[in-house]
């Protein structure tokens, strides 16, 4: 993803436009679409068929804008599941948000309160992980969080847009389509590129171990669990080496 | 469906405050310096345990045999992934070695 932005021509870093890092930033996370574009087609499919009607489904996708927390809402609703128990579900799935609040933080502290609200609210796995690559990668900029809301940006109408065709095809497509392979497809090519020292290796096998003994538990806690052992395993591993 | 709007409310007005807390915090509160280290393993720890139950629960249970064609698609993605650090190569594989496996 970065590698053509380090060998084109542009200006240093420090100089690039507004203009300039938003479409680089827009480019970043255009690739991830092709991941994103299934799974939002899937989650409109599954919330017509939890009888959810179009109308709300869809702003679902903007009010809510977090795919797992809506299929999650999707399949509660379709259980008849109570008010308290959906905002339950939805608060702890979420969760793993506030940690990249913390770790995006420290990079977006110099700006104006409505770029922290906006940034914020972009804040999903698909666009913290293209932004934390660019953010870590040095190249400071002063026009970094325009990048920041080409990545944000991008993602959000492609939702959109990917959620809004789930809705209108509905039932049309057949359902054996594997649609929600997208999900896992996409996440193995995010994190994969980051596995590049032991430490990443040991957070990546113990969340997949816990992932596994934990698959059973209700309401995503196992993939709570296993993404608190992979942080604990990673931060451990990182001490012993150093 | 009164209730239920009011439900997705609540949903995205805690899921922004989730994505917000940090940001909003910064400057005025210091998370302590083992919390900080831990930040960097955050994105890999918890993709992978979105990852792992979608490759090896296909139904719902486990499925560690080869006959599960989302887990071979999975490692052969993992591969592509590895030796080209391309996303739209991982994901366009990922789907063709389901279909030839399924």
């Amino acid at each position: 993803m970065s590698v053509s932005a380090l060998t084109s021509p542009e200006p240093p870093a420090a100089e690039r436009s507004a203009t300039l890092e938003f479409w680089s930033g827009v480019r970043d996370l255009a690739p991830l679409l092709f991941g994103v574009a299934p799974y939002g087609v899937v989650y409109g499919v599954l919330a017509l068929a939890s009888g959810i009607p179009r109308g709300t489904a869809m702003a679902m996708s903007s009010v809510v804008f977090a795919g797992a927390s809506q299929f999650l809402l999707a399949q509660l609703f379709a259980g008849g599941a109570l008010p308290l128990v959906m905002i339950a579900a939805v608060v702890l799935v979420n969760l793993r948000h506030a940690l990249y609040s913390a770790s995006f933080a420290p990079h977006v502290a110099h700006l104006p309160r409505r770029w922290k609200v906006a940034l914020s609210y972009f804040l999903t796995d698909e666009s913290y992980a293209v932004s934390m690559l660019r953010l870590e990668g040095g190249r400071p900029s002063r026009n970094r969080h325009w990048y920041l809301l080409g990545v944000g940006l991008t993602l959000w109408v492609g939702w959109q847009v990917a959620t809004a065709t789930g809705i209108v095809l509905g039932g049309q497509l057949p359902s054996s389509l594997p649609l929600d392979f997208a999900l896992p497809l996409t996440f193995i090519a995010i994190v994969v590129p980051m596995i590049r020292s032991r430490a990443a290796v040991w957070a990546a096998v113990a969340s997949a171990g816990v992932a596994l003994a934990c698959a059973g538990l209700p309401y995503k806690l196992g993939m709570m669990a296993a993404s608190l052992a992979g942080i604990v395993a990673g931060s451990l591993a990182a001490r012993r080496t150093r | 469906m009164t209730t239920f709007w009011l439900v997705l409310v609540a949903c995205g007005a805690l899921t922004f405050a989730t994505r917000v807390s940090f940001v909003a915090a910064e400057g005025r509160y210091a998370a302590p310096a083992w919390f900080r280290k831990m930040l960097p393993f955050v994105p890999i720890a918890t993709l992978t345990a979105i990852i792992v139950p979608g490759l090896a629960l296909p139904g719902g249970a486990w499925d560690l045999s080869l006959r599960n064609g989302r887990l071979v698609a999975g490692f052969a993605a993992i591969v592509i992934a590895a030796t080209t650090r391309n996303v739209l190569l991982t994901i366009a594989l990922g789907f063709g070695v389901l279909w030839l496996a399924s």
